[in-house]
């Protein structure tokens, strides 16, 4: 026998990164839908939290874990470009909304890079945390490249911007209920400027409309914080 | 199918180009969004044709992609723990804000014209 031969290659191999991710998502699933879809246990939460658990408990190394479930990030570039579909099949009720979603993705970017960055700075936190938090609301590929930009790290931008997008799927529905925002589009964009893909998934759970304008609103930010992070924010 | 995959790869790529060869500061994806919505504008495909299929498909799948990033947050939380204070109130309270202020712009500017299917 060569258990620790056969372990080395197990916790070293791409396969069971990738095994891992797909069962313990699929778990997380599961529980999901015994507790009727209740968000606070959505499986991108509760999955993620059971990887990072049986990583520790198996003594993985982080990085080797991450090089191996790198094909599912890889796949958010396809992903992304996807997006186009349902805003296809929803473009005559985008087209009749052009103000609202423009005034909601450009009002929501400024606001969301200007109070990132200053509620940090204010509250003493250093001006690089200030660069991390700025351009949370666009997706991770994106918000990571502009802090590097700035100056931040890039490892602890993906950190606010996975606060931004995971406090939209667990929390999104209800303070959008509880603030009164009821129309189907609204909700999609507020979900989709707030909160990036991550939102963009939970607001196609809502509706085909809230999704189709979360995506487009999801794309549209990232093009806005892209243009107005660097002039907007000392450094 | 493949030729479906084909074509979204394909606008992704050529975003990736053109955002490398003009130096715009956006995402490669994102001008690949806009080039696969052209494309589906000028072919007007049927529910049942390649690119169509692909695509519900990986929109589908999109929560799982995320986990990943998701556990890799953990090995950079300690540099975050350090400053909590201003963290929390600038990754969730702004966060929050951000959303109900959207979520008002977008209700306050929303087409005034009843809409047949909507209460």
């Amino acid at each position: 026998m060569h258990l620790a031969e056969t372990w080395a290659w197990v916790s070293a191999s791409p396969l069971f990164a990738l095994f891992l991710t797909i069962a313990c998502y699929a778990a997380g699933e599961w529980v999901w839908e015994r507790a009727g879809r209740n968000p606070l246990l959505t499986p991108l939460l509760t999955g993620s939290a059971l990887i990072c658990a049986l990583v520790v408990v198996l003594g993985i190394d982080y990085d080797t874990y991450l090089y191996g479930a790198n094909v599912l990030t890889f796949l958010l570039g396809p992903a992304t470009v996807a997006l186009a579909l349902p805003l296809w099949r929803q473009a005559s009720v985008v087209a009749e909304s052009a103000p609202m979603v423009l005034g909601a993705v450009l009002g929501g970017a400024i606001f969301s890079i200007l109070s990132g960055y200053w509620a940090v700075v204010l509250l003493g936190g250093p001006q690089e945390l200030g660069w991390a938090v700025a351009p949370k609301s666009a997706t991770t590929p994106i918000a990571m490249a502009l802090a590097e930009q700035l100056g931040a790290v890039g490892s602890v931008a993906v950190i606010f911007v996975m606060i931004a997008g995971l406090s939209g799927a667990v929390f999104g529905t209800w303070i959008l209920d509880a603030v009164g925002v009821h129309d189907p589009r609204a909700r999609g964009l507020a979900f989709g400027v707030a909160s990036h893909g991550i939102g963009t998934a939970r607001a196609f759970q809502e509706g085909t409309t809230q999704g189709a304008f979360s995506g487009l609103a999801m794309g549209l930010t990232g093009l806005a914080i892209s243009l107005l992070v660097t002039p907007l924010i000392p450094h | 199918m493949f030729l479906g995959l084909a074509i979204i790869l394909g606008c992704q790529l050529v975003g990736e180009v053109l955002v490398r060869a003009t130096g715009a500061p956006i995402p490669g994806p994102v001008v690949g969004m806009v080039l696969f919505f052209v494309w589906l504008s000028i072919r007007k495909p049927k529910k049942d044709a390649g690119e169509v299929q692909m695509a519900d498909t990986l929109v589908r799948y999109l929560p799982i992609m995320f986990v990943p990033t998701t556990v890799g947050v953990v090995v950079y939380g300690g540099v975050v723990a350090e400053h909590w204070l201003p963290a929390i109130v600038g990754g969730f309270g702004t966060w929050l804000v951000t959303l109900v202020l959207v979520g008002w712009i977008a209700q306050g500017l929303r087409p005034r014209r009843p809409r047949r299917g909507e209460h």
